[in-house]
């Protein structure tokens, strides 16, 4: 059986490390996944590999977080390892080595914000967005879409390319409303310098494959076709799956599939998705037959017939009303960003940010300079309650002259409080720098 | 005293072995009209003079299934899959009688669909309308439960004598190799069951009631009974013999090492790490089929002392194809052989001709003929060096799945090189320049072969799972399927896994010295669901390591050259 696509598959299932032993992040997590792709004979396929994940190093992570103290301190070798597993996804096709990767490693990435206190939903690091700067770097800056399809929020990659113009963010998931992170809402635009580079699609619970379909078809792929991204990424979570302990979806390993067929990404990734026997086994293996271009038809679950998780009309109704909803934001883009920032020399966000799985409470308020010549310098103001306090200074990767001489000198004014710790992320020279370096 | 026997493609070897002595070597051609007559002839010789109650043990590596597969000299065979949900293979190259089952079992070997005996019954029906003399059947996960495959089996049992089940050929998932290793066992079976018998009889006649074993592709031995239910076993264990050989002959290295069978037509390459070998990952590969064959990692490239070389478009060419002997031996082309016998190195029958040769090729291309010879020679080295390192990378890139391993990055890196064959001696020292690393070589290797095969001792490997939530232990190896406790852990897992393996090697005849149990790979899943607290799926994998019965005495002791 020879692919389609040739298809690099990093299947590092770690199987040595948990959160703790009970968590859903656990090393059982990948075991029958893996299971399936053997019994399945994948590895026997031309044209699919299996790579080995390479191991992140701290300027890795620099590129991408503020983390408090620091990644050393913060991070377990599972995190180097997982996101490294995402740059070998980048090497093998942005290296030509293959048409496409999926990295399916653990621990997942997409809550982990900019500002990096602790363990969020599973997440400490952001695998994709460390995955793509460094392959930015590398192989040079690129317009990407990252399509994120886990049922939870991605509010990490949002928080991420919140001003980043070049990276298009869309995230499917269950409406925030009645899910965890609680967030991800139509509004949810992005910053002056992307505003609508941030698209939310939230979902009602019970969506099936056909609410999926119609979405992908009707809202996401015209706006695919308006941004034309070098690259596409799929996050693909599996917790949408109809047996997922954590969530109220019913999307099947056949939705999954199929999604990621008419998607097409270049590179795809795990990240939630904790039915392990009865969804991820399967999904799984969809997605990487989907990739490779072979027939998915037969990757079905167990107690999955047609017609079983049919979705309501009433579901479909409100499905139909989000996905127009999201078109014409996306369409009226530039009327809204300038009804919203016109005549602002600054944006300010404020939020609170929980860190769920590390119990820790973040305040921040983020500052976005609004600059005609690049997305602009950007700041996060941010203390949380153990008494930790940062401040984090982003000159963008396309910055101009000017606001990469602000972002060094508002780094280096020494009138602000010596109990604040800052960090400077030039991504322009790729330097990071902090306030005790 | 220990009787080894060689089959190859060309030649039978074989070798009476006494207290570590070699007591007696012959060799003959193989006679392609019948294979057994090659052996018996072998045999008899060997025994001559030699009284049957001193024989302990006969040890064949034999190329009986090899051929039959390779020359599609096979039983016709009912396949009967049950391919569940999931990728669908196409198998093409299964004979004509294809037949797919519904049903199905998981990853875990819960039950998902029952068979469907209406379907089965259609199967017999049309089953019995042709021509089929064996059956394989394999159903998707079967080693997680081999429920199926044991009553679908049973259904058939009365009709056909050579019934192959998947689950009792390897505990490795892999349902496509199952299906080829499967249908490759039942095609075979019959041939191998007629060279048995044929055996015994032979045997019993000359009253030798010494034990058989037959050799392995992973450098193991499987006594005669469990070779007649699993025949596939024995296939392409040459590469084996000549590493078990190998082993036999150098000293007992637990670094990692380089070994080269460099012969008239190929060179096969092996690699030993901490003095273990590396085997194939998933199976060994046959007829362009992909098994679940345990093998020792082999492989060959098309150069060796006979090796045509000529030039071409100006360079010198060296194989991949051999024409005949080299000039120096009688035939009509230059080889590497002629090159090194130029050199001094080694002596031809006939070392004019050869040197006349080697200098008209010299003048075509405007080289001092001692140039050329070293030329080729180098040529030889660089072509031996760059596969190796080729292989490296590869066998370096295996994926590993914990975060020990990874980040322990093990990479085989040869210290030594070990060498047998023809041109073994006289390319030892051009081949130490082009590897940098110390090259031995042996004093005696024509034999190697059927000494590997005479002191390879059994081989046992085991995939065991036990889930305390399914309340199952299995070993599909040894066709275990037994009730376990809640609290079944571990610990007794890897002590039961070990008992296991031990008392195999013991019914495969190994004095409890010798038998090594060891524990390869352990792990420990807790399973959460729901609120009814932790279960396990403890997975752990156990072998007799692959080794030597007893090693041979230093009469044929080992040379640094
Ligand atoms: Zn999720
Ligand atoms: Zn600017």
């Amino acid at each position: 059986m020879k692919a389609k696509n040739t298809l690099g598959l990093i299947l590092f299932p770690a199987f040595d490390w948990a959160i703790s032993p009970t968590h859903p992040e656990r090393e059982e997590r990948l075991l029958y996944t893996q299971d399936q792709i053997l019994e399945e004979g994948i590895e026997d396929i031309d044209g699919i590999h299996f790579f080995n994940p390479g191991i992140a190093t701290t300027k890795d992570i620099n590129r991408v977080h503020f983390c408090y103290p620091d990644p050393e301190t913060l991070l377990t070798e599972s995190h180097f390892i997982a996101a490294g597993g995402m740059k070998r996804a980048f090497d093998a096709v942005l290296g030509g080595e293959t048409d496409k990767s999926f990295a399916l490693v653990r621990p997942p990435g997409h809550h982990a914000q900019r500002v990096v206190y602790g363990d969020r939903g599973f997440c400490i690091i952001n695998i994709e967005a460390v995955g793509l700067e460094y392959a930015r770097k590398k192989y040079g800056d690129r317009r990407v879409t990252i399509v994120d399809t886990d049922c939870h929020h991605g509010d990490g990659t949002e928080d991420i390319y919140w001003n980043d113009p070049d990276t298009l963010f869309i995230s499917f998931h269950q409406d925030g409303r009645t899910l965890y992170p609680g967030t991800g809402y139509m509004e949810e635009l992005g910053g002056p310098g992307a505003y609508g580079y941030n698209i939310n699609i939230p979902l009602p619970p019970n969506t099936g494959d056909e609410g999926f379909q119609y979405v992908l078809e009707n809202t996401v792929m015209p706006i695919l076709e308006d941004f034309q991204p070098d690259l596409i990424i799929n996050s693909a979570g599996q917790d949408n799956h109809y047996t997922d302990p954590l969530t109220n979806m019913n999307f099947s390993a056949q939705g999954y599939a199929a999604l990621n067929h008419r998607l097409n990404p270049d590179i795809a990734v795990l990240e939630g998705g904790y039915s392990i026997q009865g969804a991820l086994p399967y999904v799984n293996t969809g997605i990487v037959l989907a990739m490779a271009g072979l027939d998915y038809s037969g990757v079905y679950e167990p107690d999955y017939h047609l017609g079983k998780w049919k979705q309501t009309d009433r579901v479909t109704s409100q499905v139909q009303d989000i996905a127009r909803r999201v078109l014409e934001n996306w369409k009226n883009k530039e009327a809204l960003a300038e009804k919203k920032f016109k005549g602002k020399k600054t944006v300010q966000r404020q939020r609170q940010v929980y860190y769920d799985t590390a119990g820790i409470m973040e305040g921040q308020i983020q500052e976005f300079k609004v600059c005609p010549d690049c997305p602009g310098v950007n700041m996060v103001h941010s203390k949380n309650d153990r008494g930790a306090q940062i401040l984090g200074i982003t000159i963008p990767r396309n910055a101009c002259a000017a606001c990469e001489k602000e972002g060094y000198h508002i780094f280096e004014d020494k009138s602000s409080s010596s109990k604040q710790k800052k960090y400077l992320q030039d991504l322009l020279n790729d330097r990071y720098l902090t306030s005790s370096d | 005293m220990i009787i080894g026997i060689d089959m190859g493609g060309t030649n039978i070897d074989g070798v009476a072995i006494h207290d570590g002595s070699l007591i007696k070597t012959v060799k003959h051609p193989v006679d392609r009209e019948n294979y057994f007559f090659s052996i018996w002839h072998c045999l008899e010789e060997l025994l001559q003079n030699i009284d049957p109650q001193n024989i302990n043990r006969i040890n064949l590596s034999t190329t009986i299934c090899t051929n039959a597969i390779v020359e599609n000299n096979i039983s016709e065979v009912g396949v009967i899959l049950q391919t569940g949900p999931g990728l669908k293979w196409v198998f093409e190259d299964l004979g004509s009688y294809l037949a797919y089952l519904s049903g199905s079992v998981d990853h875990r070997g819960i039950v998902v669909r029952d068979l469907d005996m209406k379907e089965l019954a259609e199967i017999k029906e049309n089953f019995s309308q042709n021509p089929i003399e064996a059956l394989a059947i394999v159903n998707k996960f079967s080693t997680r439960n081999p429920e199926f495959e044991q009553r679908i089996h049973d259904f058939f049992k009365s009709d056909y004598e050579e019934i192959t089940m998947g689950h009792q050929l390897s505990g490795k998932l892999n349902f496509p190799r199952r299906v080829q290793t499967a249908y490759l066992n039942a095609a075979v079976a019959s041939t191998f069951r007629n060279f048995t018998n044929h055996m015994l009889e032979a045997l019993a006649q000359k009253g030798i009631t010494a034990p058989i074993y037959i050799l392995k592709a992973d450098g193991g031995t499987i006594d005669l009974k469990g070779a007649l239910n699993k025949p596939v076993e024995t296939i392409l264990s040459g590469p084996a013999a000549s590493f078990m050989g190998m082993r036999a002959l150098f000293d007992d290295a637990q670094t990692d090492r380089c070994l080269i069978d460099i012969g008239g037509t190929t060179t096969d390459i092996f690699f030993l790490v901490d003095g273990t070998p590396v085997f194939e990952p998933t199976g060994i590969e046959i007829d362009r089929r992909k098994t679940l064959v345990r093998a020792i990692y082999s492989v060959s490239i098309g150069l060796g002392g006979d090796s045509h070389v000529r030039i071409e478009e100006n360079t010198i060419k060296i194989g991949p194809k051999r024409l005949d002997a080299a000039v120096a031996f009688g035939g009509k082309h230059l080889t590497p052989t002629d090159a090194l016998v130029y050199l001094g190195k080694m002596t031809g029958q006939y070392p004019d001709k050869s040197k006349d040769k080697l200098k008209e090729m010299a003048q075509e291309i405007g080289l001092e003929p001692k140039a050329l010879a070293l030329k080729i020679v180098s040529m030889v080295g660089q072509k031996i060096k760059e596969t190796i390192e080729e292989i490296l990378d590869q066998l370096n890139a295996n994926p590993v799945y914990t975060i020990e391993k990874l980040l322990q990055d093990r990479r085989i890196k040869p210290q030594a090189v070990e060498m047998i064959g023809g041109p073994a001696q006289a390319l030892a020292p051009y081949l130490e320049e082009s590897l940098e690393l110390p090259v031995f070589y042996p004093e005696r290797y024509e034999v190697a072969n059927a000494i590997g095969a005479a002191l390879a001792k059994p081989t046992v490997e085991i995939n065991m799972i036990a889930d305390t939530e399914r309340k199952i232990l299995s070993v599909p190896e040894l066709e275990i399927y037994e009730k376990i406790g809640k609290d079944y852990n571990l610990d007794k897992a890897q002590d039961y896994a070990l008992e296991l393996v031990s008392k195999a090697g013991t019914t495969l005849g190994l004095p409890q010295d010798q038998i090594e149990a060891e524990i390869v790979e352990a792990s420990s899943f807790n399973m959460v669901q729901g609120y009814y607290g932790v279960d396990k799926n403890i997975r752990v994998k156990a072998q007799i390591k692959p080794g030597l019965l007893t090693k041979l005495k230093k009469e044929a002791s080992s040379h640094e050259s």
